[in-house]
C-alpha cells in the first residue's frame, strides 16, 4: 500500500462521501449518519475531524477522541477489559509519574513511540516548582480591591491585586517571594491556597482595603457572600452603542450606571446619529467625551461596579431650558440586574413609574447578552531549572529547542503557553489537566507533572539519555497496575505533531 | 460497509457490535441454556440495524406517527405511546436502545427457558431477567466511565425489568439539563423513553447554559430545530434545585401513573429519588 493511500484524505473517501456544508456521509453502517464537522456519528466510532471521516475509538481510555464515547453503565462484576491499550493511540503523562530531583539522575519515564511515522521520544517528569504561581481571572465589574493590594488567605499574605482587565478583575498569587522569602506559615497557607485552587477547590480570600472572596476555578465568583451571576454586556458606553436603536421611541433618555464609564443616551455618539433631542439630564463624574462620563461615584458593590444604591443620586442637574415634563427616563447598569424607569414630572422631577413591555425587553436583553461570571485560573511556573538535566545533559540546548518550539511542553497532557525570552515559564489552563494533577513537598513548593516531547533525532541532538529511552509499548506493559488510564481531556491538542 | 460483529468478553459476557448498537448481553444458568440463548440473541441481532434502517424516517417522527411494522420498531412505539398520550413530544427514538435490549432478551428467554439469570446492555440501557430466589446487581455511574453513584440489586419481586438512563453525559441529545436520569420499568423500552423525557424536563432557565438547534449539530436528528442543550455552566444552588424539580414532578406524575417504578436524577452532583421503593441512590442536596 503506498504512503498515498494511508493518508486521510484517501482513507475518508474509502468510507465516506463530502457532502455540502462540509457534511460528511459516513458509509460504514447502513445507518449512512451525515456527520457535521467536529462532530461523530451516532456510533461515536467514526468522526468529521477537518473534513476527513476519522475513526475513534470511545472504548480505549487515553486515546485522541474528537468526542468522548458513548455511554457506560459499568456492571458491579468487573470492569470492561474487552480491549487493550493502543500505544500509538496513548500519552503517558507526569502525573504520578515521581520525580527524580534534584534530576542527576535521567527523569522518571523517557518514553520512545513511532507517532505519524516519526520516531518520538516523550520526557515525562514531576517538577517541583519554587517558582510558581497562579493568575486568576474574575469576571465582574465589582470593585474587590485597590490595585496592588495585599490578598489574603487564613491571614497570611499569598498575592496581590493586579491590572484589571475589560470586564474582569485579576489577581497573582504565590510566586516565590510567598512561598519561600517570608514566615513558615506564610508559605504553607501559600502553597495550601495554590494547591487548592489548581486541583478546582473554592478558596475564601480577602483584600486589604477591599472585599471577601471565594474564588474556583470554572464557578461563579463569590464577593462578600453574594453570588456573581452576569459578566457586563460592555462599559456603559459601549451598552449605549449596542443598544441605542432598540430603545429609540420607546425612551427619551437613557443613563447606564457603570463604574468605568457610564453612558447618556442622547448626548451620545450612537443617541446624536438616531438624530434623538437632548434630554438635559447632566450626571456627576468627569466629562470623557460627549455622552461618556468617568468617575460618576466610588467603586462598589452596588449599580453597575459603582457604590450607588439610589441611581437617581448620579444626577447632578437637569436643565429647563432643554428638559420637559413628561420626559420618559431610564436607568440601568451595564449587566440589566438594576433597572429604574422614571417620567418628569411637571417640576421636572424624576418619578418612578411602570416599565413599558418595549423598554423591559431591551433590559432583559442586556442581561441575556451578559456572559455567564466565571473565575478562571492559570498555573504560572519556571522549568528552567535542575529539571532540565534530567532531560539532557546540556541543559541550554533544551530551553533553546522548547523556544524554537521543535520541542513541545505539556503538563499532564494539556497545552502550555511557553513565555517568550529566557527560560521556560509556562502558563497552562488548570481545568485542562487531570484530576489530581498537582502535589506538593514541604519546602514548600508545589509539584506539577511536565513532560517534553520532540524528535527522536533532535532529542539525540540535545545530548538527551538516549540509553534510557523505553519503548511505549513495554512501559504500558511494565507498569501494569500502577498505570492510571485515563480519557485525554477533549479539547486538548495531541501532543504529537501530525506530518 | 460493516457488518455486525460478535465478540466474547471476560466474565461470560458477550459484545454484540453493528453500526451505532453496543450491546453487552450475559445469560445464567445450565451451559447448554446460555450457549443457546447467546447464539439466538447473535443471530437476532444480525438482522435488527437493516429492519430499523428501513422504517428510519417513520421512527423519527414525533408521536403519533404512522404504524410501523418491525418487531424492534413496534416495541420503540409500544415504550412511547403512554408517554406521546400524556401530551409530551417523543419520538420512537427516545426508547431504540431499550427496545433494542428488549428484543434481544425476549429471543434470549425464548431459546432458552431455563436460564436463571440474564441481562442486555444497550449502551446503559438494560433489560433485565431474574428468576425467583435470584439478584442481580447493577452499579450506576453518572459519568459515563466515571465513578459508581449507586447500585441496584434487582430481584424477581421488584418487577424490574429494564433499567435506562438519558442525559446530557450520554451521546443522544437532550433537551434538559440533567446529567443523567436512570430509571426503572417492566421492560428496557418504557425506562429508555422515560429516561430520555425526564432528563428533558430537567431544566431551568439560566445564562450557563448553552443550546443549539439539534438539527445544526446533526442534520437527520429526529429533534430537528428543538434547541437541545450543548454545555451548562456553573449552575446556583437555587438554579440546580429547581432543574431538579421540574424533572422529578414529571418522574412522580409517572410513578402515580403506573408508567414506571422509580427514577434517580442527578445534576451538578446533587440527586433525587423517586418512586422506587428500593435503595438506588442516596439522595445529596445541591
Amino acid at each position: 500500500m503506498s504512503e498515498h493511500r494511508l493518508s486521510a484524505a484517501a482513507r475518508s473517501q474509502r468510507f465516506g462521501q463530502a457532502e455540502g456544508e462540509g457534511i460528511i456521509r459516513c458509509d460504514a453502517c447502513p445507518v449512512l449518519c451525515r456527520i457535521r464537522p467536529g462532530r461523530s456519528g451516532a456510533c461515536s466510532r467514526y468522526a468529521n475531524q477537518d473534513g476527513h471521516l476519522v475513526r475513534t475509538d470511545p472504548a480505549i481510555a487515553l486515546a485522541h477522541q474528537v468526542e468522548v464515547g458513548g455511554p457506560v453503565v459499568a456492571f458491579a462484576e468487573g470492569d470492561w477489559d474487552g480491549m487493550l491499550l493502543d500505544p500509538s493511540r496513548a500519552f503517558v503523562t507526569g502525573i504520578g509519574a515521581g520525580t527524580t530531583y534534584p534530576d542527576y539522575k535521567p527523569a522518571p519515564f523517557i518514553v520512545g513511540a513511532t507517532h505519524h511515522g516519526v520516531d518520538t521520544v516523550t520526557i515525562v517528569t514531576e517538577g517541583i516548582f519554587s517558582y510558581c504561581g497562579v493568575k486568576v481571572k474574575i469576571d465582574t465589574d465589582r470593585h474587590l480591591g485597590p490595585e496592588a493590594a495585599a490578598v489574603r488567605a487564613k491571614g497570611e499574605q499569598v498575592g496581590h491585586v493586579t491590572t484589571a482587565e475589560y470586564g474582569s478583575q485579576m489577581l497573582s498569587l504565590g510566586g516565590v517571594r510567598h512561598l519561600t522569602g517570608g514566615s513558615k506559615r506564610e508559605g504553607n497557607v501559600t502553597c495550601e491556597t495554590l494547591l487548592a485552587l489548581c486541583a478546582g477547590e473554592a478558596v475564601e480570600l480577602t483584600i486589604d482595603g477591599g472585599h471577601a472572596l471565594r474564588v474556583q476555578a470554572g464557578a461563579a465568583p463569590v464577593v462578600d457572600g453574594r453570588e456573581e451571576v452576569r459578566m457586563r454586556v460592555g462599559c456603559g458606553s459601549a451598552t449605549i452603542g449596542i443598544f441605542a436603536q432598540q430603545w429609540l421611541g420607546h425612551v427619551d433618555e437613557v443613563i447606564v450606571v457603570d463604574d468605568h464609564i457610564t453612558g447618556v443616551l442622547t448626548e451620545h455618539q450612537a443617541g446624536r446619529v438616531l438624530g434623538m433631542t437632548a434630554g438635559g439630564i447632566r450626571v456627576r463624574g468627569r466629562r470623557s467625551t460627549p455622552g461618556r462620563y468617568f468617575q460618576v461615584a466610588n467603586p462598589g458593590l452596588g449599580w453597575g461596579g459603582t457604590d450607588i444604591t439610589d441611581p437617581l443620586a448620579i444626577i447632578e442637574s437637569i436643565d429647563a431650558k432643554i428638559a420637559w415634563p413628561g420626559l420618559r427616563l431610564l436607568l440601568t447598569s451595564t449587566t440589566g440586574e438594576d433597572a429604574l424607569y422614571c417620567v418628569l414630572d411637571e417640576e421636572l422631577r424624576p418619578v418612578e413609574a411602570t416599565m413599558p413591555d418595549a423598554v423591559r425587553l431591551v433590559v432583559e436583553r442586556i442581561g441575556e447578552n451578559c456572559e455567564p461570571s466565571l473565575c478562571t485560573v492559570i498555573f504560572m511556573a519556571g522549568a528552567g531549572g535542575s529539571l532540565r538535566a534530567g532531560v539532557t545533559e546540556n541543559p541550554v540546548l533544551l530551553t533553546r529547542s522548547v523556544a524554537s518550539g521543535e520541542t513541545r511542553v505539556t503538563m499532564g497532557g494539556a497545552p502550555c503557553y511557553v513565555w517568550p525570552g529566557g527560560g521556560i515559564t509556562i502558563m497552562a489552563d488548570v481545568m485542562k489537566l487531570p484530576k489530581r494533577a498537582f502535589g506538593h513537598v514541604p519546602t514548600p513548593a508545589l509539584v506539577a507533572p511536565i513532560e517534553f516531547t520532540l524528535p527522536r533525532a533532535l532529542y539525540e541532538q540535545l545530548g538527551g539519555h538516549m540509553g534510557d529511552i523505553v519503548p511505549v509499548e513495554a512501559l504500558l506493559r511494565g507498569l501494569g497496575e500502577q498505570l492510571r488510564v485515563e480519557g485525554w481531556i477533549p479539547g486538548n491538542p495531541w501532543p504529537f505533531a501530525k506530518p | 460497509m460493516n457488518g455486525a460483529l460478535v465478540q466474547r468478553l471476560a466474565g461470560g459476557r458477550a459484545h454484540l457490535h453493528h453500526g451505532p448498537i453496543d450491546v453487552v448481553l450475559r445469560g445464567y444458568g445450565p451451559a447448554d441454556q446460555v450457549a443457546a440463548a447467546e447464539a439466538a440473541a447473535a443471530r437476532r441481532f444480525a438482522a435488527i440495524l437493516d429492519e430499523l434502517v428501513a422504517e428510519l424516517s417513520a421512527l423519527r417522527a414525533p408521536m403519533p406517527a404512522p404504524p410501523v411494522t418491525g418487531t424492534v420498531a413496534r416495541r420503540m412505539r409500544a415504550g412511547c405511546m403512554p408517554f406521546a398520550a400524556q401530551g409530551v413530544f417523543v419520538t420512537a427514538m427516545a426508547a431504540v436502545a431499550g427496545a433494542v435490549a428488549d428484543e434481544l432478551l425476549a429471543t434470549m428467554r425464548e431459546a432458552a427457558p431455563n436460564l436463571t439469570r440474564a441481562f442486555v446492555n444497550d449502551g446503559g440501557d438494560i433489560a433485565v431477567f431474574v428468576a425467583p430466589g435470584e439478584t442481580l446487581d447493577i452499579a450506576l455511574a453518572v459519568d459515563p466511565g466515571g465513578q459508581r453513584d449507586g447500585a441496584l440489586r434487582v430481584t424477581a419481586e421488584s418487577g424490574i425489568g429494564g433499567v435506562a438512563t438519558s442525559g446530557r453525559l450520554g451521546r443522544s441529545f437532550s433537551l434538559g439539563i440533567a446529567d443523567a436520569v436512570t430509571v426503572l420499568a417492566r421492560d428496557a423500552a418504557t425506562a429508555d423513553a422515560a429516561a430520555t423525557l425526564i432528563a428533558n424536563a430537567v431544566d431551568v432557565a439560566s445564562p450557563a447554559i448553552i443550546r443549539a438547534p439539534a438539527e445544526s449539530l446533526d442534520p437527520d436528528s429526529d429533534l430537528g430545530a428543538r434547541l437541545v442543550t450543548t454545555r451548562v455552566g456553573t449552575l446556583t444552588p437555587g438554579e440546580i434545585a429547581a432543574a431538579l424539580e421540574q424533572g422529578a414532578a414529571r418522574a412522580v406524575r409517572w410513578v402515580e401513573h403506573g408508567l414506571i417504578l422509580g427514577a434517580a436524577l442527578r445534576l451538578a452532583g446533587a440527586a433525587r429519588v423517586v418512586g422506587a421503593p428500593f435503595p438506588i441512590l442516596t439522595e445529596t442536596p445541591p
